[in-house]
């Protein structure tokens, strides 16, 4: 048996034998867990499932182990996604501290830093927030105008934060602030980190057309920031916020893979909501064909996901590839998303957990929260733009 | 299944590209159009082809072949597709070799696959009747007189059937029209008597014939399996040559898109390259996402075959609808792209429009495709 085939083997084994079988079953949207400081977990197998896999280090299976991750290989750490994907294991832990901060630290951060922040993320001590956006600075994110006056071995900040997911619940923050004024937009930025009970900060969710609000205007009153919690260099944030948005947009385009695996197929909305012929098919034949147009691409985009991996493996993946994941991927889960709704019919449309199941109500839901997709991340538009001058190096005006 | 090529595939790709790009450039295709060539290929290049071993290629090495397997055809058909070479490869290798490896005794495949891969035996597959593809529609009929089959029918559009040493002729051996049970495969000597074929001109200008036969003499030693059962050697036969075929359209739809970016980065209007316009700039990543989707279509199906998978009837559907529809797009943007001169015949931009409009609809159009996949899935 191969070292692999040896290791897949064992991952097995102990998944069997440490995931509660509770855990193996599909989870409802609000069973995640985040952890943070006021962890919650919707009950007491989530929490042994995920300190067991903290104990295991694999929450963060590909960090190296002084960081609190389990040292494995990308070959290893893609046979446990698939193994955990086998025996539908929840996802322990998930957060923007796994998805974005951990990758872009492991690339820019001090060691002090690395040591400080990383381990915290893997053993779900402290959950992380996103600090980009502002009123006036969205796609034009370099346009940012969240001020950070130097004073020496510290900053202070000043100005307002939009759209923070979950700023509200979250420990810490990572933020991008001006730092410069002068000269081209991306050299004023700078790239921090604070904790989110730091004097001056305050949040106010917003809410959404989903009736819920998991987005929070941030606000900043004179935040001090030592200098030692600056990522990168002071005024070269923006490589920093650039790679971060890498990360975010890979999370994005494998949208599925990191969420709770649905109970249903689309083929089961099909059969269970539509009229059907007697032999079991679709009556519609438009819908039918949309189904089956869906079936399609949603293939082709996970061959092409599997492709770039192999690619990337024997080295001859080619980089411009890359540009069209988010976008395709975020493009199609929208357009399933409405298709799905549309199968159900006017019970795609309901929305309270009485007369409607919860699966129901939570398509309806769906539909409405993942239309975020297409905009954050780097809207769609934006995402064409990228594909055209990176990957196609088309000109500027 | 892997997807990503290993290295001997990549070296016989970069091999095929090479002599392909030097030998046979699309001004070949278009010398043999200017000239009225009725074959669509220079048999100077085919006998070139032979002795880099290109027929041998899929063919298993206990049969004279290379083994190579379909992802190492793939590879030459789309580096062929990229400068519309045309040759014998797909009507020969890609259908005739499968149905004879899927469906032929052992004396068979001895005798057959050996001759195709050495480059001695060309074969052409008549199989439809009518101008859609229509797998189990044979109306073609096989009488037994003695030992031997006496056939009386029309085949049209066939690929190379003019030209061919000899045809894999479906024929209906018992039931009706549309019946999958009751059709049986002759393979026919392209001069037997009664044979009679009749060229259509197509604007791909390949070759393609409608052929009458009649009172043909076939004898039963000469079936490709077992009497009223081919449908299924037929079908999985079309799927590899789908799969082939989207291959070709592949590398079709890679060059239509690279010249048109090519010439968005060249072009200039109102004082600016026309790539700038972002109008133009988010049509073109678009078509850049379906290529690399249609890419991971083909290769994962070419590998399907490799591998014998359950699966292949789902990936051929898939592969040949993602190839029609990127293919067409990309041609219908190249055009539109190009402005003006795209309609011209000097650029090369029309063979390849052209081309695209016959492969669609050979062996499968996205409809079809798209009906099929949905009743694999049980929809
Ligand atoms: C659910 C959700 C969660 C979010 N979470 C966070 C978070 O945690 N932290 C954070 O910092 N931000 C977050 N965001 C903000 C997100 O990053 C922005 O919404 C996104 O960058 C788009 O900015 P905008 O909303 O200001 O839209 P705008 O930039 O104003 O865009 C409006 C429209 O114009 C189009 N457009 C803009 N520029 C161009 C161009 N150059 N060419 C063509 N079209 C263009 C856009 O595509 C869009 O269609 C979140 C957003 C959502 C929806």
């Amino acid at each position: 048996m191969s070292t692999l085939d040896q290791f897949r083997k064992e991952t097995h084994d102990w998944l069997v034998a440490n995931c509660p079988a509770s855990m193996r079953t599909p989870q409802k949207r609000s069973e995640g867990v985040y952890g943070g400081r006021r962890a919650s977990f919707p009950n007491d197998d989530a929490k042994l499932w995920m300190d067991r896999m903290v104990e295991k280090r694999w929450t963060a299976p590909d960090w190296a182990s002084e960081y609190g991750g389990g040292g494995l290989s990308a070959e290893e750490t893609k046979i446990l996604a698939q193994e955990m994907e086998a025996l539908g294991c929840r996802k322990p832990i998930v957060g923007h501290g796994f998805w974005m901060l951990g990758p872009a630290l492991l690339e820019y951060g001090t060691e002090e830093q690395k040591l400080e922040h990383l381990p915290k993320i893997a053993r779900g001590e402290i959950r992380w927030c996103q600090g980009y956006s502002e009123p006036g600075a969205g796609s034009d994110l370099a346009s940012l105008r969240c001020k950070a006056e130097d004073k020496g071995d510290h900053f202070v900040l000043n100005g307002q934060k939009s759209w923070t997911s979950d700023g509200d619940k979250a420990d810490w923050i990572f933020c991008l602030v001006r730092t410069n004024d002068e000269g081209k937009k991306q050299e004023g930025i700078s790239f921090v980190l604070f904790d989110m009970e730091t004097p001056g900060v305050s949040v106010r969710p917003v809410p959404l057309i989903t009736g819920e609000s998991h987005f929070c205007d941030t606000f900043l009153d004179n935040v001090v920031v030592p200098k030692s919690q600056v990522v990168g260099e002071i005024n070269k944030g923006w490589s920093v916020a650039k790679a971060l948005l890498v990360h975010e947009r890979t999370m994005m385009s494998q949208i599925e893979r990191n969420m709770p695996k649905p109970k249903f197929s689309t083929i089961d909305y099909a059969k269970n909501y539509l009229p059907l012929n007697d032999d079991g098919t679709i009556k519609d034949a438009l819908m039918r064909n949309r189904l089956a147009n869906h079936l399609m691409r949603d293939q082709s985009i996970k061959l092409s996901q599997q492709r770039a991996f192999e690619e990337g493996m024997a080295g001859t993946f080619d980089m411009r590839v890359s540009t069209i994941f988010k976008y395709i991927s975020t493009e199609e889960k929208t357009a399933k998303d409405s298709m799905v709704a549309d199968m159900m019919g006017m019970t795609g449309a309901g929305w309270d957990t009485d007369r409607f199941t919860f699966d129901e109500y939570t398509k309806t839901y769906e539909w409405m929260s993942n239309k975020a997709l297409t905009i954050a991340g780097g809207s769609s538009e934006v995402q064409l733009n990228l594909v055209s001058k990176r990957g196609l190096g088309l000109p500027e005006k | 299944m892997p997807l990503a090529l290993n290295e001997e595939q990549r070296m016989l790709r970069d091999t095929a590209r090479e002599f392909l790009q030097n030998n046979a450039p699309v001004s070949l295709m278009r010398e043999l159009r200017d000239s009225g060539d009725s074959k669509g290929y220079s048999d100077a290049v085919w006998q070139q082809m032979i002795e880099l071993g290109f027929p041998a290629v899929a063919i298993p090495e206990s049969y004279g072949g290379l083994g190579f397997g379909y992802l190492g055809a793939g590879a030459i058909l789309e580096e062929a597709g990229k400068t519309l070479a045309h040759s014998p490869f797909y009507s020969t290798v890609a259908l005739g070799a499968a149905a004879i490896t899927l469906g032929g005794t052992e004396e068979q495949k001895q005798s057959l696959l050996a001759a195709i891969a050495a480059g001695e035996l060309t074969l052409a597959m008549a199989h439809e009747e009518s101008n859609h593809h229509q797998p189990n529609t044979v109306s073609l009929s096989a009488s037994a007189s003695g030992d031997n089959y006496v056939l009386n029918g029309k085949k049209l559009f066939v690929a190379e059937g003019a030209i061919a040493h000899k045809l894999l002729v479906s024929a209906r051996t018992q039931g009706n029209n549309n019946d999958q049970d009751g059709i049986t495969l002759f393979l026919v000597d392209r001069n037997s008597e009664g044979v009679s074929c009749q060229t259509s001109t197509m604007i791909d200008s390949r070759n393609y014939a409608d052929i009458e036969f009649n009172n043909v003499k076939a004898s039963a030693a000469n079936i490709i399996g077992t009497v009223n059962q081919a449908f299924t050697i037929l079908d999985k036969t079309f799927d590899y040559g789908r799969i082939c075929l989207a291959a070709e359209m592949l590398g079709g739809a890679q060059t239509m898109f690279d010249k048109t970016v090519e010439y968005l980065k060249d072009r200039e209007q109102f004082g600016q390259k026309i790539g700038s316009f972002q109008a133009l700039q988010h049509r073109a990543a678009k078509m850049f996402a379906e290529l690399e989707l249609t890419r991971s279509a083909v290769v994962g199906a070419l590998a399907a075959i490799d591998d014998d998978s359950d699966n292949l009837p789902i990936m051929a559907s898939l592969a040949k609808t993602r190839a029609n529809d990127t293919y067409r797009l990309i041609t219908d943007e190249a055009v539109q792209m190009h402005g003006g001169i795209g309609l011209t015949d000097e650029m090369d931009i029309g063979f390849y429009l052209k081309r695209c409009r016959v492969s669609i609809h050979s062996l499968g159009d996205s409809g079809f495709h798209t009906d099929r996949y949905a009743t694999l899935h049980g929809i």
